[in-house]
């Protein structure tokens, strides 16, 4: 067998946690990837697809990529790896799908006032206020962007999340949408009080927020080519909205929050829309300063100029 | 809030304690040892004024009162202060879910509850959990000075993790009651409520509000009992063993 493994290349592969033997692949190419062991390892333990598998080469340390090659591994003639079983994964398409349409349907319920929320006599009735009608409009707009964009824009570079992951998610977007939805339409709304003028100002910012976002996420798309894994520097394009990468590393979640949620709030004069707006934006600022970070470790010239989210600030 | 977190952590099970593997310098630990004595003597004050109060009248009626501006301005507060303070210096690392849960519930009951609606003061379930939080406190505080001196006599660490059988219990039992008792004031009176219309467009019910607390102590009450049974099998089952965890 060693002899074979000198020339042939083979893999061990050992649980994580109790060191158990349990796979042994002695027909692996020295330029395998990890991610054809995985399918290998697969093949003999059906119940962990390679989603769900992580492979090191230490029990506790990080886990390898897929794209690593065997032969570039500190391996020996017989490799051994160590197993993880990260749990029942959810594709992260199947995810943002999930939790977008949540928001979108029950808005629209809430909207039509479907029995069993408001009184018994306002079901099926719409509001009198034409600002109700044109937030379900901007709502609806957004949620259904999402929507395309995850289907037809996103390039995402994990195909696989926790399958608990999704639980937590919807819970808060479908119920922030609930809370929301359920004043603004309710029969005893108050518009705002600077009435057309409040309106349109944060219609205005709402729209310019929807269409930066929307081409932040084209200029993120279109740094990676399809079917790949590839982390660039974002640059400003000749778009307008996208100069703002020469001031913020993640400038969609500052589109997202400075401006689509905060004008919604102003358009609304809700209290839950403003707490929703305040929550996305503390959970956006973790995500920017982590994404900022990573940027930074990988990248040396990394521009020195751009904050994670808020220009200057934040 | 789709970003795929990769191993959300479970903070360590540890209060404003330290971890034997890690201790803290000398200065962070006359900090420690300084705060903890205050914190103890504080609830023995509370302790001595409850049994002062309970012989001078004869009776467990109205003991709140004796001990109401220590219990309110001083033990609520302080620990909160403290702990964000230790937090920030990051002399310690502390458990932000398990301990921040313990302390929002003492202030919640303490201000929100017992502070706020007056006709629940006189009643005994406020007696019943006072005198919980006060056993509890004067063991666990005594435990935290001993353990931070290094001189930590059986007697206290056998308390501090047998003593909670009963106590728990009865504190949780204490606060329930004394919720459930101030709940029709509260629908009365519209107390801490919010109702529509109003240019905010939200409304609160701080009646229903207080439901949902109670029913919350159904799934998070067990999960700390069991935490501390579990511990007590740790730390007693081996006395060899220094407590390390919490």
């Amino acid at each position: 067998v060693k002899t074979h493994c000198r020339i042939y290349g083979c893999v061990e592969i050992l649980d994580a946690k109790t060191k158990d033997k349990l796979c042994f692949l002695d027909k692996v190419e020295p330029n395998a990837t990890i991610g054809e062991i995985k399918s290998m390892f697969h093949k003999s333990h059906p119940q962990w697809y390679p989603a769900r598998q992580s492979i090191r080469l230490d029990p506790k340390g990080k886990s390898l990529k897929d794209e690593d090659v065997l032969q570039h591994l500190p391996v020996g003639t017989t490799a051994t790896f160590y197993f993880r079983d990260l749990g029942a994964q959810i594709s992260w398409v199947t995810v943002f799908l999930t939790e977008y349409t949540g928001p979108l349907v029950i808005y629209l319920m809430f909207y039509f006032r479907v029995p069993f929320i408001y009184a018994p006599k306002y079901d099926f009735t719409t509001s009198k206020h034409w600002v109700v009608h044109l937030a379900c409009m901007c709502h609806s707009f957004h949620y259904v962007k999402r929507l395309l964009e995850t289907l037809f824009v996103h390039r995402f570079s994990h195909g696989t999340m926790p399958l608990r992951n999704i639980f937590k998610n919807c819970t808060y977007y479908w119920g922030f949408a609930a809370w929301m939805a359920y004043y603004i339409n309710h029969p005893l709304y108050t518009p705002p009080i600077y009435g057309e003028q409040q309106i349109r100002l944060a219609l205005i910012i709402f729209l310019f927020c929807q269409i930066g976002n929307f081409s932040i996420h084209i200029a993120l798309r279109n740094l990676r080519p399809p079917g790949s894994k590839t982390r660039k520097i974002p640059y400003p394009t000749k778009n307008p909205f996208t100069w703002i990468f020469l001031l913020v590393s993640c400038p969609n979640y500052t589109y997202e929050v400075l401006g689509s949620w905060l004008g919604f709030t102003v358009m609304t004069q809700c209290l839950p829309v403003a707490f929703f707006t305040l929550v996305g934006f503390i959970q956006m600022t973790v995500w920017a300063k982590g994404k900022h970070r990573s940027y930074l470790k990988e990248f040396r010239d990394y521009p020195p100029l751009r904050s994670p989210i808020l220009p200057f600030i934040l | 809030m789709s970003a795929a977190a990769p191993g959300t952590s479970k903070a360590a099970h540890s209060d404003v304690a330290p971890k034997k593997k890690k201790g803290p310098g000398a200065l962070a630990t006359a900090y420690l040892v300084i705060y903890n004595v205050v914190m103890t003597a504080g609830w023995l004050v509370i302790a001595v004024g409850l049994v002062r109060a309970y012989l001078a009248r004869g009776s467990y009626h109205g003991l709140y009162y004796s001990i109401e501006k220590p219990l309110k301005n001083w033990y609520s507060f302080i620990p909160i202060y403290v702990r964000l303070l230790s937090r920030v210096s990051g002399i310690v690392p502390s458990s932000v879910v398990l301990t921040g849960f313990q302390v929002m519930s003492r202030v919640f009951l303490t201000w929100a509850v017992t502070h706020s609606v007056r006709e629940v003061q006189s009643e005994d379930s406020v007696l019943l959990f006072v005198t919980a939080w006060t056993v509890t406190e004067i063991i666990r505080y005594s435990f935290y000075t001993f353990s931070l001196l290094n001189h930590l006599p059986y007697l206290i660490k056998w308390a501090r993790y047998t003593f909670f059988i009963v106590l728990y219990p009865m504190g949780v039992t204490g606060e329930l009651l004394t919720i459930y008792a101030a709940l029709p004031y509260v629908q009365k009176t519209g107390l801490y409520s919010v109702t529509l219309p109003n240019k905010y467009n939200f409304s609160f019910d701080y009646y229903t509000f207080l439901i949902l607390i109670m029913i919350s102590y159904i799934p998070l009450f067990p999960q700390l009992y069991f935490h501390m049974i579990r511990q007590r099998k740790k730390v007693l089952g081996h006395v060899e063993d220094y407590s390390k965890v919490e």
